[in-house]
Formats: C-alpha cells, sequence, structure tokens
C-alpha cells in the first residue's frame, strides 16, 4: 500500500473520471484509494468539518469486494470510486440527520434512488456531509453539529447549503458528491469553494429517499472536480423513478457526448439585470471576461431581457417556506426522531419541535405557516405562485432564442463566518442568481472562472431550459478546457 | 412591516412550535422584515396570470395497483421514540373525560 503523503496526495488529487480510468489499468486499487481519501479526512477534517461522519470500514469493506468484483472481470462505471452523500439524503444502515438535531440518531431503512443508482454503478460511500440543517442556508452555519469551513480561507464559509459536500471535493476528501439544490444550494457552495456543482432540471434526477425542503424546487446533482464528472454522475443518477411521480419519463441521454468542446454558433444570452448594484467588482470583472472568452471560441453573445428578475427572491421564499412549512409538519416526535414529553399531545408536538429544530428552521416555518395561513393566502402564497409564472415565462421567450444563460453564481465569493448569520435578509440576497432556476424547473451549472484579489473562487453559471444539460454541459466543458482555473488547489 | 408578539404566537402555535419570549420577540421583528421584502410581489398585476404550483408538464401520474416489496414491521417502527408490538405508541389524544 502506498503510505507516504505524496502518494496519499496523488491519489487524493483525482477526480472520478481519472480515478476510475486509473483503477481500471490497474494503477492502484480501491482500498489504496479509499484509504488515501480517509487518511485525508483524517487530515484536515477536524478543522473543516465537511463531513458529520464517515464510515470507514464500511467503506474499506466495499472497496475491497469492488477490487475483488474487478478482477473478476466487473466494469461497471463507478465500481471502486469513493463518493461523499450530503446528509439530506437517505442512507440505508447509515444514519442521516439532514444537519437537525430533531433527526440526531436517526438510522433510514432505505436509500435514496440516487444514492442507491450510484452503489449500484460500483460507488463506494465514504461518509455523509454537513449541510444547513434540512437544507435552510446559504452557508452551512445552521447546521445543528456546527459549521464546515472554506478550504481557501478556514475564516469564511463554504456556501451552502450543500457545502460540506462541496469543502470536501474541493479539500481533496473525495473524488465527487451528491448535494442537492433548491434555490442554489448545489451551485453556490461549488462556486464558494472553485469546483463544479450541476443542478439539473426539474424532474430529472428522482427526489425519493431525499428529505424534503420545498418539494417544487428540490433537485438532487453532483458536486465535482472537473465538467466530465459532473455529466458522468448525471447520466448514472438521472432517469424515471416509479417512487418519484415528479421525475420526467425521459430517458438519461449519453452527456458525455456533448463534452466536445465545440461552442462555434452556440447562442450564449446574458441578462443585464444580473448585472447589478451590490455585485462585487472583481465577481463583475472575472464573469465579463468569461463572456469575452466564450466569444472567442466562437459563441454568439446576445443581450436578453428579464424583466421579473428582482421578483425572484421573494418569491422563491414565500414559496419554499409555504412548502417546508407543510415538509416538515412530520417531525413529530412519534414515529422518528427526537421526542420530549409534554402535558398533552398538542403539547408533545410543541416542545418536540421546539427543542429539536434549529433557529432558521423555526424561522422558516413560521414564515411558511404565516403565508398559507387564513386571511393572507391569497396576498402572499397564490401571489407567489402567479409571478412565478411569469419569471417561468421570462425564460421561455429568453430560450426560444438563445442556447443558454451565462451569469454569476453568486454576487461576491465566500463571505466570513458570522458575518450574515443575524441578519436573515442579507444571507438570503446571496441566492439573488440561482433562485430562478429552481423556480423555473431549469437546468445550471456552475464551473470556476476566476479568484479575487484574496484568492477565493469566483464562479460563472450557466442555466439551460428545462432537459437542457447537454447545452450547458457543452459550454461548460468547452470554458473549462480551455482555461487553467481547475488547476488551483487550495494550500491545506 | 412588523408583527405582534401575540401575531407571532398565534403563527407559532399553528405551527406546533414552543418558542421562548426572547424567540417571540425576535421572530417579530425578523418575519416583519422578510415580509415587508416580500410584499414587493404584491405590486405586480396578475390578474390574469395562472398560478405555477409545480413546472412540469405533466398531470395524473399513475401506477399500476400492484403490491410491491415494502419495509417490514420491525424497520417501520425502528426509529420510533416509543413502540410497543410493532405500534408506535402516543400519548392519549383525548383526555380522560373522553372529550
Amino acid at each position: 500500500m502506498m503510505g507516504d503523503q505524496n502518494a496519499t496526495k496523488q491519489l487524493t488529487s483525482l477526480g472520478v473520471a481519472e480515478a476510475r480510468a486509473a483503477l481500471a489499468a490497474g494503477r492502484f486499487t480501491s482500498v489504496e484509494l479509499t484509504n488515501a481519501c480517509l487518511a485525508q479526512i483524517e487530515r484536515v477534517d477536524g478543522a473543516l468539518h465537511a463531513f458529520l461522519r464517515t464510515t470507514p470500514d464500511e467503506a474499506l469493506e466495499a472497496a475491497s469486494w469492488a477490487d475483488r468484483a474487478r478482477a473478476g472481470g466487473d466494469a461497471r462505471p463507478l465500481l471502486g470510486v469513493p463518493i461523499a452523500i450530503k446528509d439530506v439524503l437517505m442512507t440505508s444502515g447509515i444514519e442521516t440527520t439532514a444537519g437537525s438535531r430533531i433527526l440526531e440518531g436517526f438510522v433510514p431503512p432505505y436509500s435514496a434512488t440516487a444514492v442507491q443508482k450510484l452503489q449500484a454503478a460500483g460507488a463506494i460511500i465514504l461518509g455523509k456531509t454537513n449541510t444547513d440543517e434540512f437544507a435552510m442556508g446559504s452557508s452551512t452555519e445552521n447546521s445543528g453539529f456546527g459549521p464546515t469551513r472554506n478550504p481557501w480561507d478556514m475564516e469564511r464559509v463554504p456556501g451552502g447549503s450543500s457545502g460540506g459536500s462541496a469543502a470536501a471535493v474541493a479539500a481533496d476528501e473525495a473524488p465527487a458528491a451528491l448535494g442537492t439544490d433548491t434555490g442554489g444550494s448545489v451551485r453556490q457552495p461549488a462556486s464558494f469553494c472553485g469546483i463544479v456543482g450541476l443542478k439539473p432540471s426539474y424532474g430529472r434526477v428522482s427526489r425519493y429517499g431525499l428529505i424534503a425542503y420545498g418539494s417544487s424546487l428540490d433537485q438532487i446533482g453532483p458536486i465535482t472536480k472537473t465538467v466530465t464528472d459532473a455529466a458522468l454522475l448525471l447520466e448514472l443518477i438521472a432517469g424515471d423513478d416509479p417512487r418519484d411521480s415528479t421525475t420526467m419519463p425521459v430517458n438519461a441521454l449519453d452527456f458525455s457526448a456533448a463534452l466536445t468542446g465545440d461552442i462555434e454558433g452556440m447562442r450564449i444570452g446574458i441578462p443585464e439585470e444580473y448585472f447589478v448594484e451590490g455585485i462585487q467588482s472583481e465577481v463583475e470583472n472575472a464573469v465579463r471576461s468569461a463572456i469575452d472568452h466564450f466569444a472567442s471560441l466562437g459563441a454568439e453573445i446576445v443581450p436578453i431581457g428579464l424583466p421579473n428578475t428582482e421578483l425572484a427572491l421573494p418569491v422563491y421564499y414565500l414559496i419554499v417556506t409555504a412548502e417546508a412549512s407543510a415538509n416538515l409538519s412530520r417531525y413529530d416526535g412519534i414515529r422518528f426522531g427526537l421526542s420530549v414529553d409534554g402535558d398533552s399531545i398538542f403539547d408533545h408536538f410543541r416542545q418536540t419541535r421546539g427543542a429539536g429544530f434549529g433557529p432558521e428552521v423555526k424561522r422558516r416555518i413560521m414564515l411558511g405557516t404565516y403565508a398559507l395561513s387564513a386571511g393572507y393566502y391569497d396576498a402572499y402564497y397564490l401571489k407567489a405562485q402567479q409571478v412565478r409564472t411569469l419569471i417561468k415565462q421570462d425564460f421561455d421567450r429568453a430560450f426560444s432564442d438563445v442556447d443558454v444563460i451565462l451569469s454569476p453564481t453568486s454576487p461576491t465569493t465566500a463571505f466570513r463566518i458570522g458575518e450574515k448569520v443575524d441578519d436573515p435578509l442579507a444571507m438570503i440576497l446571496t441566492d439573488i442568481f440561482t433562485t430562478s432556476a429552481n423556480l423555473a424547473g431549469l437546468c445550471g451549472i456552475s464551473i470556476p472562472c476566476g479568484f479575487d484579489a484574496g484568492g477565493l473562487p469566483i464562479g460563472l453559471q450557466l442555466l439551460g431550459p428545462s432537459l437542457g444539460e447537454d447545452k450547458i454541459l457543452r459550454a461548460a466543458y468547452a470554458y473549462e478546457q480551455s482555461t487553467e482555473w481547475r488547476l488551483r488547489k487550495p494550500e491545506l | 412591516m412588523k408583527l405582534t408578539r401575540e401575531e407571532v404566537r398565534h403563527v407559532a402555535e399553528l405551527a406546533r412550535l414552543q418558542l421562548s419570549d426572547a424567540e417571540l420577540d425576535e421572530y417579530a421583528g425578523q418575519l416583519g422584515q422578510i415580509l415587508t421584502y416580500a410584499q414587493q410581489v404584491q405590486s405586480v398585476d396578475t390578474s390574469s396570470v395562472p398560478p405555477t404550483p409545480q413546472v412540469l408538464p405533466l398531470s395524473n401520474v399513475l401506477a399500476d395497483d400492484e403490491s410491491q416489496e415494502s419495509l417490514s414491521n420491525s424497520q417501520a417502527v425502528r426509529n420510533a421514540p416509543d413502540s410497543d408490538d410493532g405500534y408506535f405508541r402516543v400519548i392519549a389524544v383525548f383526555d380522560d373525560k373522553g372529550a
């Protein structure tokens, strides 16, 4: 077994496609690769806190099985490749908390479909990654188990809510991870951590076994080191699922076929509404340079209008909190999770939920309950659903003219831990460029496009129409392969 | 816009959340601030706009009426805080007077 730190570093720096090619070529074994990831976690995660828990014994047993299967001719696509899983995704037999104290000790009896599919493809689960409680947040500071730190600057947040998954991949603890994106929670942490995050179109990936937050918005997506890996993982997790009636009855495509590097004549829309006051100048400059780069690759740059842009955030917050308040009514202390005694059954519910939920979750349940309550339903929830239609129509019009839309992923680079925790509205504004995609059911990807003066990564977002993942992957790959941002790594 | 402590208490009651006095005061301010921000949706004319509760072009997704493998009884109650002989145990919904 390779023991020294350089050998470990060589192995852990690999992405999924590189790792599986090396495994297939016999350059190292899955046990060696898994041990290298576990050693990296052991070395850096005490400070980083990307993982809520690791499963080293099970991982090494699975790796050993994968090595034997390979010797026997097994060639499934992820055979022996380790991955990390966001803790809002159920994993059979592995504690799953969604970052909440109310689910501490909960051991699911089944796995999410996306997790099952990756395991069936031969992937090995390293552990569960930290998240804002029930995915409610943009910094991973709302976890009931303490924040995750950004590998590029330990005083800063990794973004959220999939901050644990993004930090784990950026810090070379795992070749790739699964996250979830309800309003930007895959794309924004990928941007803050200098890696790739893909939010599939609504209905592309089964939500079965994803602990529900906003059911009309939630999607599971890959967080990876390269665009190639994002395409590869999407191919494996996508597809119709009889256990989720909101999956679209379409076959998964060969997304890797879109990775040609050729974007000659592709029409890229630039919404000027997304270059607004308050955006960090280094972010704007990096994204505008990227637009010039796309033009130099042969893309046509087309100014477009998305006039309802500034309504997306208020609409998102009304809809997501309404859905959350209904979804989280299941935490009643009877079938699973924390249970606190009360004087009556209602008091039992109140005490359990009051003790088990953290402040942000309570705030969102309260907001959603208010927006759905008698006398306010029409003014808030119904109205938000109507404006959602207008936002979707903006994108329908835009995509009749352009192939993809390009914008910053987030208005700023990673902010300091604690900087926004006492100001919920300021925290909400970090999602300003990402929530529209969820409201309209679009697909989106964040890829690295530069660094600010402090050395923090900047991400750009490519949005595509529903089921247009091949388009955003094609554009993202062409940019990635003709730039060198992905080669820079945080020092840990 | 600011919510009163009584309004916040009412919403907390609907949501089955036990909140401390400090939390009631904190949420009164914060919810008011967020609702003020959210109120910008009310300035939009939506008189002829249908709502979008979900984005999929699907309706009435049906499954064949066939029994399938499901969780066993012991799996279903394994995470329960209190169970008895395969059942979830709850405190009485009605009080002694049978009200």
